[in-house]
């Protein structure tokens, strides 16, 4: 009895010994040391990344970063004149790592939502994506009422199914696990198309021609932007700004061809994916 | 083609990639065990001294590093302190630091528990010869210990080379994490790539812990003899 008496009162005073740390805790200044002028005078920029999502952002062979989103990452470094510090981060540190101080700037396939927003800012997006119908080449499915009467393949916890979950458009959907899945059920024969993010679509069509993306949007635009720390409103000017430059001067539509178009094949063009 | 996975291994420079990667987890074990045994060592002899306050912090102290998972520490030190506390110390100076003081709450319970099963006599009678305190742990007490320390003191190394996989989740670029950069970036070509990759990354880890185990054993086994 004795003992777990002891016991609690040292889980207690553990609980309190936190309570105290996050007293004491104070938010760090936002944008302090990463605000424009910070970054400018330290003379690089710390820029998140992905090492894992070809073509977006991967390493090569040489342990070389390349892809669509380290083409504009470098470009950003040129452009401030600094030099570009990357640290590769997973899908789930990426607003930690802003809100850390750990980086200035978030290059990584990030698509902004109303979640994300509430915590972090994003600059002007330079990437959309959508939902996409892929159908074979012989049976082509381009609008969305040929979907009537018609079997529908979808892959679970994805934008598509929650799209057509909501509304079915007048067709039966199959849901399946996996993405491996809903593509042989698709080759098997056991429904007229299938749905899923346009950017994989796009991907896998490459590998498969007899298959057409036929609806190549659908629903709303997903878009993909830079993520920057709420309050550091020096670099997020910038950053805008530098989109809109680099969407001027035809930069996003270089990167497409260099990056992405040789994953995504020539269903294809860089009307589909870049922002104009 | 059976075995074209094998090609991802040797393309490029993607051998010594994956070499520095292991290379990073070898370094950050490496200084993490010499300072956390070290003060392991310090803190597990102060845990037998009869002191109430002292033994209650060290053993919260203990406690707090065995039950909270390295993961939330990690995370703890990497991305949450720094945000509070305006300090901001690099990935491998946090894994560093987060496996040091790990390995020396572990440590300190490992030594305290070696020390207490010095026999009671060996310790009368060092104060019986006027060995002050110190000098009773530094002569008496700690060399009978030592033998009693090294099976579960290798035991934790082992351990901290294997959780340096964790580390990937801080951006450190370790081995487990260059394996899975290899891996997607020719995930088209090399479906089979993961196979080979992670099959050699068990051998680079293995090669890595299995010393240890045979420098243990001889250790051991040297204590025995001296016995």
């Amino acid at each position: 009895m004795k003992k777990r008496t002891r016991l609690i009162a040292a889980f207690l005073a553990l609980v309190t010994l936190f309570g105290l740390f996050a007293s004491f805790a104070q938010p760090a200044q936002a944008a302090e040391t990463t605000s424009l002028s910070a970054i400018k005078k330290r003379g690089t920029i710390k820029i998140a990344v992905f090492g894992d999502l070809p073509p977006y952002g991967w390493v090569d062979k040489n342990g070389k970063r390349q892809g669509y989103d380290i083409a504009l990452a470098k470009q950003v470094g040129k452009d401030l004149g600094v030099k570009v510090k990357y640290v590769q981060v997973n899908a789930d540190s990426r607003v930690d790592a802003l809100n850390s101080n750990k980086v200035d700037l978030v290059l990584a396939n990030f698509t902004v939502t109303p979640e994300r927003k509430q915590v972090i800012s994003f600059a002007k997006a330079y990437m959309k994506v959508s939902i996409g119908v892929i159908s074979p080449k012989s049976k082509p499915i381009t609008k969305v009422s040929q979907l009537k009467g018609k079997d529908l393949i979808v892959n679970k916890g994805t934008t598509a199914e929650q799209y057509f979950t909501k509304n079915s458009k007048g067709a039966t959907l199959q849901k399946y696990d996996s993405k491996t899945q809903q593509f042989n059920a698709l080759k098997n024969g056991r429904a007229a198309a299938l749905a899923d993010d346009n950017s994989y679509l796009y991907a896998w069509v490459k590998n498969n021609p007899k298959y057409t993306v036929g609806i190549k949007h659908l629903g709303p635009n997903q878009y993909i932007a830079p993520g920057i720390k709420k309050g550091n409103t020096s670099l997020l000017k910038w950053t805008n700004k530098e989109i809109t430059k680099l969407n001027n001067n035809g930069f996003f539509d270089k990167n497409y061809n260099q990056n992405l178009k040789p994953y995504f094949g020539s269903d294809v063009t860089a009307k589909d994916i870049v922002i104009k | 083609m059976a075995h074209s996975g094998i090609n991802v291994l040797f393309a490029g420079q993607n051998f010594s990639r994956l070499l520095g990667g292991l290379w990073i987890s070898a370094k950050i074990s490496i200084v993490a065990l010499v300072i956390g045994i070290l003060l392991g060592v310090l803190l597990g002899a102060l845990r037998t001294v009869k002191n109430p306050l002292l033994r209650t912090i060290l053993r919260l102290y203990l406690e707090f590093f065995r039950i909270v998972p390295t993961v939330v520490l990690l995370f703890l030190f990497y991305y949450i302190l720094p945000k509070n506390f305006n300090v901001n110390l690099n990935a491998q100076a946090v894994a560093m630091l987060v496996f040091a003081l790990w390995v020396a709450a572990e440590m300190s319970d490992i030594v305290r528990g070696a020390l207490i099963s010095v026999p009671q006599h060996q310790k009368e009678a060092g104060l019986a010869i006027g060995l002050n305190g110190p000098q009773l742990y530094r002569y008496v007490l700690l060399p009978q210990a030592v033998g009693l320390m090294i099976p579960a003191t290798i035991n934790l190394m082992t351990r901290v080379i294997k959780t340096t996989s964790l580390l990937l989740l801080i951006s450190v670029m370790d081995v487990v994490n260059i394996g899975q950069q290899i891996i997607e970036a020719n995930r088209q070509q090399y479906p089979d790539g993961a196979f080979w990759i992670y099959g050699l990354i068990f051998i680079l880890y293995f090669l890595l812990c299995y010393p240890l185990s045979a420098w243990a054993r001889r250790l051991e086994q040297r204590q025995n003899n001296n016995a």
